[in-house]
């Protein structure tokens, strides 16, 4: 059983040396066929997770510390869930959506096989250099995809993205030198017994390191500098995958590290407020920069940076109950309603042929599933009932109000009035009528109808949130 | 002071030089190189710090192989995109506001 979380790693790498090989045009439907099989398999691991407690894999027989662990918990199965339920419809939009000959098509594949192998390792990995090797792997194939097209404005953005998370990686390298220099490991299991609040100064040094290392990949405001030119000018379904899995991981592995190696340093109501406080920062900016954005992917990417400002709102919070299920409904509900959100958003600029706001009037008459997509993922980040981002932000108001942190509950509405703010605008435009005749490129039904499905999964997922609360607990 | 020691303190003063040259210049191909100085100075760090009591340690040395690893692939496509840019564009710097 176990030895599935070896596959889950070990499948996309494959699939994505063989996309590689024979070529665009064949690579899809391999990658579609192995994701199916990736979701099955991460349904298994749940299943096992959810009836026999958490589950550890020794790769090739070889146990840490002289080989490598690989670990599911609730945590991570909800992750591994998350990874393989956004990247299929995407893969399945992005066959539509790619023309054969186009330059893009010829790396989707083997860059979204890595980038898929990476994330499912980064997820299952238990010690510090694993998961540096594994934000490598991510890094570099999320800049090789938004690169892929090959356009000016596209290899400029990558190599924005590209010099923002070396230095990130360097930094959490850097970090993982020092506490690797005073505790000589680099097992998070190990170093969760070890790190304790009398830890020598380098400790918190490192941890700093670590900390602000993982912020500038997750985004946070003010590192956000590189996610909209990057989520912005890339294609529609390399967007998706960027917005909804890859500034997920590196909150994950922050979340992570701040329950398991680096609790033991206590830090103080001030320190722990400081992450809140620059996520509430990116709520305000992320919103503000969306409402007034011209081009409809870019408003679609500052909204990235609002929401995963919510994120961040829970650090005060951790170690009080409710405040993991909230973080991860909130990173799941993000994921599902803004890869949908994304995906749609494509079609419209495809079918439209131009990237603005403007450009959208008549659309929900000619594009109406597209319209539909957009407006239920919509919901889900404004947060309205029933979807999973009324959920989490109801979970998140209800935790910080149990507590005394009013702000933080006061933060989320406004976060989600700002939120309406934005994608009212888009909504209305595309209602209104105009009597000009459009013409409108064709759009595959498929690619439609996947973006539907991922932003109905985000509504959905709020009527269903307890198996999620559920698995955590475990 | 012992060597492991040295190594460690270098490595840190490398780091921080590294990290302020892909900071502060704009030249693309010195911060590239400045990333590579930055990477040397974590690894010195990583070994010399783990044996500044006793015999070298295998693992380090392990984990900075890999590493070494890691930053040739990042090099590399660092310089690719850098090529492609000159092509397209003629500049070697990255254009701060290319957000429409």
């Amino acid at each position: 059983m176990s030895e599935l979380l070896a596959w889950l790693i070990l499948l996309p790498l494959a699939w994505a040396a063989v996309a590689f090989l024979i070529g665009p045009a064949s690579g899809g439907p391999i990658a579609i066929v192995a994701l199916a099989v990736q979701l099955g398999m991460s349904i298994r691991v749940g299943i096992a997770v959810q009836t026999s407690g958490p589950q550890l894999h020794a790769v090739g027989g070889w146990g840490a510390p002289l080989g490598i662990d690989l670990f599911a918990d609730g945590l991570a199965v909800a992750m591994i869930l998350m990874i393989q339920v956004v990247a299929l419809p995407v893969a399945v939009y992005a066959r539509s959506y790619f023309d054969a000959s186009a330059r893009e098509a010829r790396y989707f594949w083997p860059l979204t096989g890595f980038l898929v192998a990476g994330l499912n390792a980064l997820v299952l990995s238990t010690d510090l250099f694993n998961l540096y090797v594994a934000l490598e792997l991510i890094g570099l194939s999320a800049v090789g995809l938004v690169a892929a097209g090959g356009a000016a404005a596209q290899v400029n953005a990558a190599l924005r993205y590209l010099i923002a998370t070396l230095v990130a990686s360097g930094a959490y390298l850097f970090g993982v030198a020092l506490l690797y220099g005073v505790y000589g490991t680099v097992s998070t299991a190990t170093l969760a017994l070890l790190v304790s609040k009398d830890a020598p100064g380098i400790a918190w040094v490192a941890g700093g390191l670590l900390t602000v290392g993982l912020m500038v990949k997750t985004a946070l405001f003010p590192f956000h500098f590189w996610l909209p030119p990057a989520h912005g000018k890339a294609p529609a379904p390399v967007s998706a995958l960027l917005s909804a899995l890859v500034v997920k991981a590196s909150f994950y592995l922050l979340l992570r590290l701040w329950i398991g190696p680096l609790r033991g340093l206590e830090p103080g109501l001030a320190l722990a407020s400081l992450p809140a406080l620059l996520g509430g920062a990116a709520i305000l900016w992320g919103s503000y920069q969306a409402i007034r954005a011209e081009g409809l992917k870019r408003l679609v990417a500052y909204s990235t940076v609002a929401q995963l400002g919510y994120l961040f709102l829970i650090f005060p919070l951790l170690g009080r109950p409710g405040a993991i299920q909230a973080a991860v409904m909130q990173a799941v509900a993000h994921a599902l309603a803004k890869a949908g959100m994304f995906l749609a958003a494509g079609v419209l600029t495809k079918a439209t042929g131009q990237d603005s706001v403007a450009g959208l009037s008549g659309a929900a008459q000619r594009l109406p599933v597209s319209i539909f997509a957009f407006g239920l993922a919509g919901m889900s980040l404004m947060g309205l009932p029933p979807s999973s981002g009324f959920l989490a932000k109801w979970l998140l108001i209800s935790v910080s109000l149990a507590n005394g942190y009013w702000i933080i509950a006061a933060m989320t509405l406004i976060g989600g009035l700002l939120a309406a703010v934005y994608v009212f605008r888009v909504l209305r435009q595309a209602f209104v009528a105009t009597t000009e005749q459009v013409v409108l490129h064709p759009v595959s039904a498929a690619s439609e109808w996947a973006a539907l499905g991922l932003a109905a999964a985000s509504v959905v997922l709020g009527l269903r949130g307890v198996e999620l609360m559920r698995l955590l607990e475990v | 002071m012992n060597s492991g020691l040295v190594f460690a303190m270098a490595g840190t003063l490398l780091f921080a030089l590294g990290t302020a040259g892909v900071l502060l210049v704009r030249a693309l191909f010195r911060r590239i190189l400045a990333f590579n100085v930055m990477g040397s100075g974590a690894f010195l760090v990583l070994v010399g710090l783990a044996q500044r009591t006793g015999p070298p340690d295998p693992v380090t040395q392990a984990m900075v192989l890999t590493g070494i690893v890691v930053a040739v692939a990042a090099t590399a496509l660092a310089l690719a995109l850098v090529r492609r840019l000159h092509a397209l564009t003629g500049r070697l710097e990255i254009q701060q506001r290319n957000d429409e």
